[in-house]
């Protein structure tokens, strides 16, 4: 059991939830996650973690609200307490020195690469990022980013904010740079990540993604979360999440994510919630 | 011994092993109740008068806890069951857990005299049934403790191994504090073995128990993760690594990440930890399948192919390489699940797994075995038969080939040394590792073992970081 400390709706859909976990937030590093159960009955869902404050002994965390699960999260309020929460889990993103880094966020992921790229800017890197959104309300942190890097990049599919378009425009944004990145780094709902490897296949760009395949415990005990990683077999919870996303096989990792979305459908309908957007990102699909 | 006595003996000897009432299979395999009834105070009472009391008990030399069989069992023949219990507590701290799912008929019972005749002590069942009334009489009572010794242990883990190292060491008087990364306390009692066979209550009470003695119980919190074994080492005198076996196998055949196909942990942990067997009351979203395939001819295959049933499959299929001599399962379970209707396909190896437009497996293809030569093991190894394909129609595969041990905990401590296997190196007669002041023991040491291994590992290493705790001495 750990406590609340707020919870909050950034944009539509999208809620911060600050959490007192003194221990995880001590030691958690950027693109690490934790596992939460919002309710005593449900399942485990794993979570990125978007901020943290090791003094304060918080953790913070930026979620869509697509099902029974987040759902149930969306309506803790301070002072409340989620029923599990536990991490860090994973691998960190990989911080280095690589000169001029491009992050490109979309859903959540802009709330889980804000401490990616205060990371990459201690350790002397040029970062800028791309946010992606439906629409310009749906952007969220810009004034946490607009301070930190060297430039914020928009696309926008109604074109209210920045290139209009969706992902596949990134080329046109990456061309406009005065200078090629040097890596990539995606996070955000899995039709982001996938797209952003396919367009950038032929840049010659490092592109690394945050993967977000289903997952139980995150310690690999269950293998669900097992992707196909340049032919290889791997599993995301100890493996990942971070991986080279022209490696990944897509088409499996996606099928893959949908398997329950039939099941979770019919949970929905029976519980007070919102209409279920059957597995997809409401934002994209 | 006069030979005649013997014979005289032997002809008064009940050969009449009691039945355990078992429910139904047809009711069985529609919910998911425990099986087994256990024995009425009558049943066990008779089953018990027909140990032999024999002088040089070899049913003892089958238990890996040496408990005193002859003993616990005459307890029960006088009516005497504290008695009874207190005798099988001098050496099984979780009796109701290792009565239901030991594989007695290859320990204690394969060892029994009256096995010449075909039949053997029911121990197990005994075991059970001393257990269950003790929790039927309400409040156990709590052992006296040791005077405090000031001394703090770290367990990590809360598997079989875990709780007998802490149940151990609270009674000599040390603090005792169990980390445990889900989000139950238990190990495989919770996630994997299903409540049909070991009802969670059981389980639970085991560890209200030990809370009850002053253990805290940290769940939620990954050892190596959370903190590691070296800051642990900072707070803690000695630390004790129960991590379990829990890294599961696949065979690397064509089609494993297909949706449908279920590692034997995903599919029990989704059924048992996270309540998916009452899905969709409870929110764990599970699949309805029309026929499932296993493939494993183990104690989890066996679990997860009546998990299966019970989930409303009409079909539910065992696959195995080998012949049903060689299955590694509880014979009991293997019959269970046969009574039920799972369907065995024997001598049957699969090569890859075929699937439909959407990514959901729908066929499985299958090779036909026939078993070789004896292996090292003494097992005869299934060679396959040329030319005898065959396909198999599926909507679920649930791979359950075994599991290598968790490298989560090995992986952050450095100079925690593991075996080619992944297995922590340690002692095998006290559980002491390569690390100063960590001790470990279980399906961590030994690879997927047993319940009453992990416990016997337990137990001799908490004897030995006693020993370290009191005298210094490792
Ligand atoms: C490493 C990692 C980090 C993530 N970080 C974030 C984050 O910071 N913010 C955020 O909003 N989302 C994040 N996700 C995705 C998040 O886990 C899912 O949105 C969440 O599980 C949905 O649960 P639900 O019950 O609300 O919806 P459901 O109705 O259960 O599911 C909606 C969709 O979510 C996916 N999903 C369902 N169960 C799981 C599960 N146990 N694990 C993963 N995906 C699942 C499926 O594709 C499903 O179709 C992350 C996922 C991973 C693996
Ligand atoms: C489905 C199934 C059925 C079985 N049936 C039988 C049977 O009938 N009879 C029998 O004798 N045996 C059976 N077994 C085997 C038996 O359950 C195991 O041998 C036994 O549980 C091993 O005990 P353990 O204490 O070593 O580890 P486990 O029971 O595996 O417990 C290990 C615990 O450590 C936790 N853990 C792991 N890593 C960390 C970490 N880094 N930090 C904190 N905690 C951690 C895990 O979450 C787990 O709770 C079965 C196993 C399975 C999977
Ligand atoms: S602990 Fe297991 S092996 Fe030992 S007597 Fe009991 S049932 Fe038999
Ligand atoms: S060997 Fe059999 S008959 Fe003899 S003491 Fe043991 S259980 Fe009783
Ligand atoms: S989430 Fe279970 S192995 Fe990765």
């Amino acid at each position: 059991m750990k406590k609340v400390i707020e919870r909050s709706m950034i944009v539509p859909n999208m809620h911060l939830l600050v959490i007192e976990a003194p221990e995880i937030a001590s030691k958690v590093k950027p693109g690490q996650f934790v596992i939460v159960r919002g309710g005593d009955e449900g399942e485990r869902i794993p979570l990125s973690i978007a901020d943290y404050d090791a003094e304060k002994g918080t953790i913070s965390i930026v979620f869509m609200e697509v099902g029974a699960s987040t759902a149930a999260l969306a309506r803790l309020e301070a002072g409340d307490a989620v029923a599990t929460c536990v991490g860090p889990l994973g691998n960190a993103t990989t911080i280095d020195t690589f000169g001029n880094v491009m992050l490109v966020g979309g859903c959540y992921g802009i709330g889980s690469l804000y401490p990616v790229a205060r990371e990459l800017k201690a350790k002397g890197n040029k970062v800028s990022v791309v946010l992606e959104a439906r629409s310009s309300y749906l952007i969220y942190w810009l004034n946490k980013y607009v301070p930190l890097v060297e430039k914020v990049y928009t696309i926008t599919r109604d074109g209210s904010l920045g290139q209009k378009g969706h992902i596949s425009r990134l080329p046109d944004v990456i061309h406009s740079m005065p200078r090629k990145p040097d890596r990539i780094i995606v996070n955000g709902c899995t039709y982001l990540m996938a797209h952003t490897s396919e367009v950038t296949k032929d840049l010659d760009i490092p592109v690394v993604v945050n993967l977000n395949p289903i997952m139980i415990d995150g310690t690999g005990m269950c293998g669900v979360c097992r992707v196909t990683v340049a032919g290889q077999m791997k599993f995301a919870c100890v493996d990942g999440p971070e991986f080279d996303g022209h490696d990944i096989d897509w088409k499996e990792f996606l099928a893959r994510r949908k398997a329950y979305v039939t099941e979770e459908a019919i949970f929905f309908r029976r519980s007070d919630a919102p209409a279920h957007n059957e597995g997809k990102c409401v934002w994209h699909e | 011994m006069n030979e005649d006595k013997t014979q005289e003996k032997t002809s008064k000897i009940d050969l009449n092993r009691r039945d355990m009432p078992r429910q139904s299979p047809e009711m069985r395999r529609n919910n998911f109740d425990e099986v087994a009834l256990g024995y009425t105070e009558e049943l066990a009472r008779l089953e018990a008068s027909r140990c032999l009391q024999c002088k040089k008990p070899r049913c003892v030399t089958g238990c890996p806890v040496e408990i005193d069989i002859p003993g616990f069992i005459g307890c029960i023949t006088r009516g005497d069951f504290k008695g009874g219990i207190k005798k099988l507590k001098e050496k099984n701290c979780l009796p109701a857990v290792s009565g239901r799912v030991c594989p007695q008929e290859s320990q204690c019972e394969s060892k029994c005299i009256l096995g010449n005749k075909k039949a053997e002590i029911a121990i197990g069942r005994l075991e059970r049934f001393l257990a269950d009334w003790e929790a039927a009489q309400g409040k156990v009572d709590l052992p006296p403790k040791a005077k405090p010794t000031g001394k703090k242990v770290a367990v990590v883990g809360s598997g079989p191994a875990g709780l007998t190292v802490a149940g151990d060491l609270i009674l000599l008087g040390h603090e005792v504090t169990i980390f445990e990364a889900l989000h139950k306390a238990g190990g495989v009692l919770v996630y994997g073995i299903p409540e049909f066979r070991l009802p969670k209550a059981i389980v639970q009470r085991e560890v209200d128990y030990l809370k009850a003695l002053g253990v805290k119980v940290f769940t939620d919190f990954v050892v190596g993760k959370t903190r590691s074994i070296d800051e642990l080492l900072e707070e803690f005198d000695a630390v004790f690594v129960g991590t379990g076996a829990g890294l599961p196998w696949f065979m690397n055949i064509p089609g494993e990440n297909l949706n449908g196909v279920y590692s034997a942990n995903e599919y029990l942990t989704r059924m048992n930890l996270m309540k998916g067997y009452l899905y969709p009351k409870s929110s764990t979203p599970v699949k309805k399948h029309v026929k499932v395939a296993v493939v494993g001819g183990g104690n989890v295959a066996m679990d997860s192919a009546r998990t299966a049933l019970r989930m409303g499959a009409a079909e539910s299929h065992i696959v195995y390489r080998r012949s049903h001599a060689e299955l590694p399962a509880r014979a009991e379970e293997a019959e269970n699940a046969e009574e039920e209707g799972v369907i065995f396909d024997l001598l049957t190896l699969p090569l890859a797994y075929i699937g439909d437009e959407n990514g959901w497996v729908k066929e499985i293809e299958c090779v036909k075995m026939e078993l070789g030569e004896p292996d090292a093991s003494g097992r005869r190894t299934p060679v396959e038969k040329k030319g005898s394909n065959f396909r198999m129609q599926t909507d679920a595969v649930v791979c359950a080939i075994g599991n290598s041990p968790n490298p989560l905990v090995p992986a952050t401590t450095p100079g925690l040394d593991t075996t080619k296997r992944g297995t922590l190196v340690a002692d095998p007669e006290t559980g002491k590792t390569t690390r100063d002041r960590v001790w470990a023991g279980g399906d961590i040491v030994t690879g997927a073992a047993t319940v009453i291994l992990a416990m016997g590992a337990g137990r001799k290493a908490a004897r030995a970081m006693h020993e370290y705790l009191t005298t210094g001495k490792q």
